[in-house]
C-alpha cells in the first residue's frame, strides 16, 4: 500500500530539486548589470510617477469580491449547458433554483448599495 | 438523473426549510428599517418551528436518500432536533441584546439559520463530502456572527482567531477525508466500513487519516491541545452567539465523531481508543485547572466548556451503546446549562456587555434575587449537583465508562469534576456572600429571554429528576451505532 505512494514521493523530490537548481543556476551564472531604467517597478518606457503605496477606495475591492463570486457562479452553468438535453426537466429545475439564489444574493447586495461607487 | 425522487427531499426537508428562510431573511434585511429588525428574527425563529414541525414529518419515514449520502434515522433526528433547540433558544436570546448593542442586523439571524443547516447536514449525512460541507457551511457562519460587533475590537480578534485556526483545522479534517479515499476508494460511511473491515490488516496510513480527521474535530470541539482558541474565541465574541457556538458547532462535530469513530471505524479500536483517552485526559485536566485561574466569567465558561467536551470525550472512549446513549444525553443536558448560562450573562454584562468580571456580580443574589437564583441553578448543574440535569449527564457517562473498565479514566473525571465545583461555586459565592452593589445595570429583563432561560433551567430540573423518556429516546438513537 505505502509504495503506492513513491511516485509522489519522487514527485516532490524532483519538484523541489529542480525549482532550487534553476533558483541557483541563474543566480550563479547569470550577469546582472543594473540600470535605473532596469530596477524600475515597470520595465516598460514610462517613468513611474507618484507612490506604489497608493490607497485604494474600499470600494474597489467590495466590486473585485462580488465580480469574483458571480463570475465563479456563472462558471457552472457551462457543463449544465454541456448536459442540457440528458438532465431535461429535472436539470432545468435545479439550475433554476441556483440561479434564483444567486439572484436573491443581487438584490441583498444591489439594496445595501455595494454597486454604488459613489457611496 | 432519474435516481433523484421527492421521498429524497422529504429527507432534508428541515434542511430545505431552514435555508430557503435564511435566503429570505437575507432578501427582506435591505428593505426593513433598522428599529424593525426583530421582525427578522421573529420570521426566523418561525423558520426553526417549521424546520420542527418538518423534521416531527421526516422521522415517520426513516430512510437514506440521495444515493446514500443522506440519512433519516433516530441519530440524525435526535441531533437534528438539539440543534434546533439550541437555534431557537438562542435567536430569542438575541432580540433585545442587538437592540440594546446596537447591532440591529438582519443577517444575523440568517446566519443563525445557516449555520444551523450545516450542523443538521453533518449529524445527517452518511458522506464524508457531505460532512466536510456541513463542517464548512456551520464554520463560515459562526465565524461571521463571531466578529458581528464590527466596531469592537475583541469581537474582531474573536472573529479573526476563529477563522484561522478553524479554516487551518478543517484542513487536517479534508486532508484525513482525501486519506481515507486514497485507501479504500470511497468516501460513503457505510460502503468504507464494509471495505475496510475486509482487509486482513490495517494500513498505517489508516491510522494517519484517522488522526487527521481527530484534529479536525477535536478543533471544532475544543479539546486539549486543539482549544488554546476557546478562551479568546468565546469572551470577545457576542454573549448570545457565544452560547450558539459553545454548543451548535460542538454537537455537530461529537455526531461526526461517534458516526466515524465508533461506526465506521470500530476496527481500528485500539488505536482510536488511546487517542480519545489520552485526549480526554488532557482536556479535563487542562480545561478545570484553567478555569481555576479566571476573573472574567465569558473566560471561566470558556474554559468550563473545554472540560465538559472531556467529559463527553470520556463517553466516546466508552463506546458501545452504553456510552453513545450517554454522550447523546450529556450533550442535551450541556446544551440547556451553557445556552442558558451565557443568555443570562449576556444580559447582565449589560450595553457593550461591560461587566463581565466575576466580581462584578458581587451583591447580585439581594439586589435581583430571582435572576440570581436561576444563575445559581445553572452553575449548580455545570458543577454537577444532584437533582440538576448536570449531575445525571456525568452520573451516566461515568457509570458507562466504569462499566466498560475504563477506571483510571473515570478516576480523572471525578477528581477534575469536583475542582470544577469550585470555580462554579465562586460564582454563586460572590453574588450572594459578598457585600456590595452589581456593577452591571438592573434593566428588567425582556420576555423573551425569559421564555429562553424558562426553558433552560426548566429543562434542567425536568432532566435531573424524571431523565426516562430522554434517556429512552437516547438509547433508540445510539441503537444503529455499534
Amino acid at each position: 500500500m505505502i509504495q503506492d505512494y513513491l511516485p509522489i514521493l519522487i514527485h516532490m523530490v524532483i519538484v523541489v530539486v529542480l525549482a532550487l537548481a534553476l533558483m541557483g543556476l541563474s543566480s550563479w551564472v547569470g550577469v546582472r548589470r543594473p540600470t535605473r531604467e532596469k530596477n524600475a517597478p515597470y520595465e516598460c518606457g514610462i517613468p513611474p510617477v507618484g507612490n506604489a503605496r497608493e490607497k485604494f477606495s474600499i470600494s474597489f475591492y467590495l466590486v473585485g469580491m462580488l465580480f469574483i463570486l458571480f463570475d465563479v457562479e456563472v462558471a457552472f452553468l457551462f457543463p449544465w449547458a454541456v448536459v442540457y438535453k440528458s438532465l431535461k426537466w429535472f436539470g432545468f429545475i435545479e439550475m433554476f433554483i441556483f440561479v434564483g439564489v444567486l439572484f436573491a444574493g443581487y438584490i441583498y447586495i444591489w439594496k445595501k448599495g455595494a454597486l454604488d461607487w459613489s457611496r | 438523473m432519474s435516481t433523484v425522487q421527492a421521498s429524497d427531499f422529504i429527507c432534508i426537508l428541515p434542511q430545505i426549510i431552514l435555508s430557503g428562510f435564511a435566503i429570505l431573511v437575507m432578501v427582506f434585511e435591505p428593505f426593513v428599517p433598522a428599529a424593525r429588525r426583530v421582525m427578522l428574527g421573529w420570521f426566523a425563529l418561525f423558520a426553526v418551528a417549521s424546520a420542527g414541525a418538518a423534521l416531527a414529518w421526516t422521522s415517520t419515514l426513516p430512510g437514506t436518500a440521495f444515493g446514500g449520502s443522506v440519512e433519516a434515522s433516530f441519530f440524525s433526528i435526535f441531533f437534528m432536533a438539539l440543534f434546533l433547540l439550541v437555534a431557537a433558544l438562542c435567536l430569542l436570546g438575541s432580540f433585545d441584546y442587538l437592540a440594546r448593542d446596537h447591532v440591529q442586523h438582519g443577517e444575523y439571524y440568517a446566519l443563525i439559520l445557516m449555520a444551523t443547516v450545516g450542523m443538521c447536514f453533518m449529524a445527517s449525512s452518511t458522506e464524508l463530502i457531505l460532512v466536510f460541507l456541513g463542517l464548512e457551511i456551520s464554520s463560515i457562519s459562526t465565524y461571521i456572527l463571531a466578529g458581528f460587533k464590527r466596531q469592537d475590537a475583541l469581537s474582531n480578534e474573536s472573529a479573526l482567531k476563529y477563522f484561522l485556526l478553524g479554516s487551518f483545522a478543517t484542513a487536517f479534517f479534508l486532508y484525513g477525508i482525501a486519506f481515507v479515499y486514497g485507501l479504500s476508494g470511497t468516501t460513503n460511511l457505510t460502503a468504507l466500513a464494509e471495505r475496510i473491515h475486509a482487509q486482513s490488516s490495517p494500513p498505517i496510513m489508516l491510522w494517519v487519516a484517522l488522526l487527521l480527521m481527530f484534529i479536525g474535530l477535536a478543533f471544532k470541539v475544543s479539546t486539549a491541545p486543539f482549544h488554546v482558541w476557546t478562551p479568546d474565541v468565546y469572551q470577545g465574541a457576542p454573549a448570545p452567539v457565544t452560547a450558539f457556538l459553545s454548543v451548535g458547532p460542538k454537537a455537530a462535530a461529537f455526531a461526526v465523531m461517534l458516526r466515524v469513530f465508533l461506526v465506521t471505524f470500530a476496527g481500528e479500536g485500539a488505536v482510536l481508543f488511546w487517542l480519545l483517552w489520552i485526549s480526554a485526559a488532557l482536556t479535563m485536566i487542562i480545561g478545570n485547572l484553567g478555569a481555576l485561574a479566571q476573573t472574567n466569567v465569558k473566560r471561566m465558561l470558556a474554559y468550563s466548556a473545554i472540560a465538559h467536551a472531556g467529559y463527553v470525550l470520556v463517553g466516546l472512549a466508552t463506546g458501545g451503546e452504553e456510552g453513545s446513549a450517554s454522550v447523546m444525553f450529556y450533550l442535551l443536558v450541556y446544551a440547556l446549562m451553557n445556552v442558558g448560562a451565557f443568555l443570562l450573562i449576556a444580559h447582565l454584562a449589560g450595553t457593550g456587555e461591560h461587566w463581565t468580571n466575576i466580581e462584578d456580580f458581587r451583591g447580585l443574589g439581594f439586589e435581583r434575587p430571582g435572576v440570581a437564583a436561576c444563575l445559581t441553578a445553572l452553575m449548580l448543574s455545570l458543577g454537577g449537583f444532584p437533582t440538576t440535569a448536570g449531575f445525571l449527564g456525568k452520573f451516566y457517562l461515568f457509570r458507562a465508562a466504569v462499566g466498560a473498565g475504563l477506571t483510571g479514566l473515570t478516576v480523572i473525571a471525578v477528581v477534575t469534576s469536583v475542582i470544577s465545583v469550585y470555580y462554579y461555586l465562586r460564582l454563586v459565592v460572590v453574588m450572594y456572600m459578598q457585600e456590595g452593589t452589581p456593577q452591571a445595570p438592573s434593566a428588567p429583563m425582556p420576555w423573551p429571554l425569559r421564555v429562553a432561560l424558562a426553558v433552560c433551567v426548566a429543562g434542567i430540573f425536568l432532566l435531573g429528576l424524571f431523565p426516562g423518556n430522554v434517556l429512552t429516546l437516547a438509547h433508540l438513537a445510539a441503537m444503529p451505532l455499534p
